[in-house]
């Protein structure tokens, strides 16, 4: 089990480095949505309050991340996955598509904040619990994200499906990680976010149990 | 449950609880006022959406168990229920929440969580109507419903507890607390309750057999 994982794990990676294309365009798409919240910010810059910046942060976060965990399933052809079943337990995939998600969540997240620092400026005061949060959210997308493009990919019209989908799902997530933004944007210190931290990783083992236990019975089919 | 009995309760308790909420006596409190009878219409939706959205996960996780067709068609229709009792508590709590708070959506968190775990449910039925395959079909819309359900919970039994609300028993109480409700409204709270819980149960089971018996015919035909 563990070495099936660490394969497919390293498969995946291997992949992602071999057509850098694909994981270029989430790129390009996350700096080319921060760059237009530029230009139109930039017309009168002191219009831009601590909330708008939390607001377009995690909506463009948000798009970026279901973007990007659709391809998990999605994008793959149907005869690779008549391979993997062959070869690896249902539990080995959801496991190795979840962590390389989270990866790649984290990274394109933490790449966000860079931007939008370079950009938009930063009104965080804590940046260190809100860099917390934003792993913490962004592990939790990957969790949620992974079984759903699951799901979006046997449904006709995925790419449109795994949108309806997620979006109701991740919602408690996402309200969460805005209201522990805020926190840290008046800069209350990590006592204040605690609630909030400790909520958001509940629900982060929840999501990726149920993910992990209901995998199998999409898998199967 | 082929028996009677609780047919006739559901329709003895809900006669009651109508009759009582609009003539039994009420506490009087400022702005609510009589609009305080709302909340034996209200309430009661809310507290018969949840068992029905739980016992169709309950069906969904048995199908994924069994695979028996009967298993989907159980939890197709609890949550159909499920759903339109959701609609009836919103478009309840809206008329309410007109004459109370002055606007009909205020974006209370309780209002936003029960937006939100009614697009769950018509996502459900969206992703139901995307596959064309039977089987398929059964199999991934019982997976989404359980991953709803749990998905759903920290939205309504959590989050409203975190945050202050206009709604009762918000910002760490418990939902619903000994001290808010006089104890004669109890005595029509309650029966209301069960009531719409049994009714709940009892439309959706009409449709069930329903369905079972109609495709019963088109295989017959065929």
């Amino acid at each position: 089990m563990n070495s099936t994982l660490l394969t497919l794990l390293r498969k995946e990676f291997q992949i992602e480095i071999r057509n850098g294309s694909a994981l270029a365009g989430l790129a390009l798409y996350l700096v080319s949505t921060i760059f237009i919240c530029y230009l139109v910010f930039w017309i009168n810059s002191n219009q831009l309050t601590p909330l708008t910046w939390s607001a377009l942060y995690w909506i463009i976060l948000m798009f970026t991340l279901i973007s990007t965990a659709a391809k998990s399933f999605i994008g793959e052809k149907k005869g690779i996955f008549i391979y993997y079943y062959s070869i690896a337990s249902p539990h080995a995939i959801i496991l190795a598509k979840i962590i390389y998600n989270s990866f790649l969540a984290i990274a394109l997240s933490l790449m966000g904040l860079l931007l939008f620092t370079l950009f938009l400026g930063n009104p965080i005061y804590d940046l260190d619990v809100f860099a917390l949060i934003v792993l913490l959210a962004s592990f939790g997308f990957a969790a949620s994200l992974s079984l759903l493009s699951a799901i979006a990919s046997k449904a006709d019209h995925g790419a449109v499906l795994m949108a309806v989908l997620s979006f109701p799902v991740i919602i408690s997530i996402l309200f969460i990680a805005i209201r522990a933004t805020k926190n840290c944007i008046d800069g209350l210190g990590f006592s204040a976010c605690q609630d909030e931290i400790i909520t958001l990783a509940a629900i982060n083992c929840l999501i990726a149990a149920v993910s992990y236990l209901l995998f199998p019975y999409i898998w199967r089919s | 449950m082929k028996k009677n009995w609780w047919k006739i309760l559901s329709i003895v308790l809900l006669t009651y609880a109508v009759l009582g909420g609009l003539l039994l006596e009420v506490p009087r409190l400022n702005i609510v006022n009589e609009t305080i009878r709302a909340l034996y219409f209200h309430v009661p939706m809310w507290f018969a959406m949840v068992p029905m959205f739980a016992i169709s996960m309950v069906y969904a996780i048995l199908y994924l168990r069994k695979l028996s067709h009967h298993s989907d068609i159980y939890s197709v229709e609890f949550a159909n229920m499920g759903l339109v009792l959701g609609i009836l508590g919103i478009i309840t709590g809206m008329i309410w929440a007109n004459y109370t708070w002055g606007t009909p959506w205020h974006g209370d968190p309780k209002q936003n969580g029960a937006a939100i775990s009614l697009l769950v449910y018509s996502a459900y039925f969206v992703l139901r109507g995307s596959v064309q395959n039977d089987e398929q079909r059964a199999r991934l819309s019982a997976v989404y419903n359980i991953f709803a359900f749990v998905a759903m919970v920290p939205l309504i039994f959590i989050i409203p507890r975190m945050t202050s609300s206009m709604h009762p028993g918000s910002g760490g109480n418990p939902g619903f607390n000994m001290y808010d409700l006089d104890s004669k409204m109890r005595m029509v709270f309650y029966p209301a309750v069960v009531g719409w819980n049994l009714l709940s149960v009892w439309i959706a089971t009409v449709r069930i057999r329903l369905r079972i018996a109609s495709e019963k015919l088109a295989d017959q035909n065929l």
